[in-house]
């Protein structure tokens, strides 16, 4: 059943989603901490950029990527150093425009988890002589596991529904840049629609269970999401 | 929510009161879906049609195959410019198209096209093969990408350029990746680039691919509405004709 023209682009949205949300968890987390941490004027600005893509259409998004990665923008800038053109059109270019498209997805959970946990465990930490480091690795990173794994979930769940920034960017190539929603809107376009039904019915499952693990992880935390 | 509720209603509302006022304007107005590759020389055929007629012409732009889609899904077009010669007589058959109103309003040309003046010189640019990437519009959804997969064929260089191949969803935003430089060129409409003297082109002969012929039909939704009639007529007329030209498509008369 699952024949090439559907398991590529499932493999590939899998890769992309995966490689986004780890690269999200190592950039999130320290910007998670600031701003939970931070009583900087500037908190509030760096946390208004973080959000913006809660807000902007993703055409916005996908316009500015087309520039910023094209051979006019940093994209030609850093790829003429390793003999890239553009970033358009590439699994690299769809990693960078995922990152910044899914961002306020993994900060805002992380940040809450970190907030939650307040300034006395640290504290007492600190009375016990455990260096900012080592407070942070031991104290505040168990304590806000439930923030990273609704972050985790949320943010891989948000790439892998990605559509009009990768629409803009990508070019549509197979096995590299077409991905699930993009190859479910060919198949609708061409009429393939047993294809887009297969494709659809899976995203639909896959969106459900990904919303009721969320919300099972909020239960069993306590916490909110959002 | 409260907010939510209100923005709707709001929305509602105002839409309610657009449809009030077009349906007391004297002249009537008719929504066309017209494939991306056409859309300068369909809005300047639309200014002539508003200057002629009084009735207006509201035209959305898009890939012939996507509107297609739509148009089985009840879209609210009156006329279909299709980029191809498959969709409106499909049309027809499936009940959406009114019968014997499907006509060629033009043969459209492709063209390799770079905006750098130095990219294209003729098919040898496609051998030299001294390029990062080659747009073309998606084969599966636009005529003008099966044509450009044919030309490629037909130079024994689509082989050979696949791996380099990225696809706009619609010849318009084939063009795009073009302009702005993320494919260094590509096949698209010579009605795109005819107005532009700048870059460098070849127009690919007509004998590496199929004619494009580009059919219209008056869909069911319009066949009551005189301004849909009016534009088909308006279509066939010397002044569209003139017009059609001049953005470097062929009729067939």
């Amino acid at each position: 059943m699952l024949t090439p023209d559907l398991w590529q682009p499932i493999r590939l949205t899998l890769e992309l989603a995966g490689l986004t949300t780890v690269l999200l968890l190592i950039i999130g987390t320290p910007i998670a901490w600031w701003l939970a941490r931070s009583t900087s004027l500037l908190k509030e600005v760096v946390a208004t950029v973080v959000a913006l893509p809660l807000v902007l259409p993703p055409t916005v998004l996908g316009f500015y990527l087309l520039i910023i990665l094209g051979p006019d923008g940093l994209g030609g800038m850093f790829g003429g150093l390793v003999g890239v053109r553009t970033f358009a059109f590439t699994f690299e270019g769809l990693v960078f425009g995922s990152v910044l498209y899914s961002m306020p997805f993994v900060v805002q959970p992380i940040r809450n988890s970190f907030e939650a946990i307040g300034n006395r465990p640290l504290e007492v930490a600190a009375t016990l002589r455990a260096s900012p480091l080592n407070r942070f690795i031991t104290v505040a990173l168990p304590m806000a596991k439930p923030g990273f794994l609704t972050g985790a979930v949320l943010g891989f769940a948000h790439t892998v529904g990605e559509f009009g920034v990768i629409l803009m960017i990508g070019g549509n190539i197979p096995g590299k840049t077409k991905v699930l929603s993009v190859a479910i809107y060919d198949f609708v376009e061409t009429l393939q629609w047993q294809k887009a039904h297969i494709l659809s019915a899976g995203m639909l499952v896959f969106a459900f269970l990904v919303i009721l693990s969320v919300s099972l992880l909020a239960r069993r935390s306590g916490q909110r999401t959002f | 929510m409260y907010f939510t509720r209100f923005a709707i209603t709001a929305a509602l509302l105002s839409s309610g009161a657009l449809l009030g006022v077009s349906s007391v304007a004297s002249a009537a107005s008719v929504n066309v879906a017209v494939a991306a590759n056409f859309t300068d020389a369909a809005k300047e055929i639309a200014a002539a049609f508003a200057e002629t007629t009084k009735h207006e012409a509201v035209l959305s732009f898009g890939a012939t195959g996507q509107f297609y889609t739509q148009i089985t899904q009840a879209a609210p077009f009156e006329v279909f410019l299709a980029a191809d010669d498959q969709r409106p007589t499909q049309a027809v058959k499936e009940g959406h198209g009114v019968e014997n109103t499907v006509f060629t309003y033009a043969i459209g040309q492709l063209v390799l096209y770079s905006p750098n003046k130095n990219t294209v010189t003729g098919p040898e640019t496609l051998k030299e093969n001294s390029f990062n990437k080659i747009a073309i519009a998606n084969p599966e959804t636009a005529p003008y990408g099966v044509a450009a997969v044919q030309a490629m064929t037909a130079l024994n260089v689509y082989d050979t350029l696949k791996p380099k191949i990225v696809q706009g969803q619609s010849i318009g935003q084939t063009y795009q990746f073009i302009q702005t430089g993320n494919a260094e060129l590509g096949f698209v409409a010579l009605g795109q680039v005819s107005q532009t003297s700048t870059g460098s082109r070849w127009v690919v002969p007509q004998d590496l691919y199929k004619p494009i012929r580009q059919d219209a039909v008056l869909l069911k939704t319009g066949s009551d509405n005189p301004a849909a009639i009016a534009f088909i007529e308006f279509l066939k007329g010397d002044t569209a004709a003139k017009i059609i030209q001049k953005y470097g498509y062929a009729l067939d008369r």
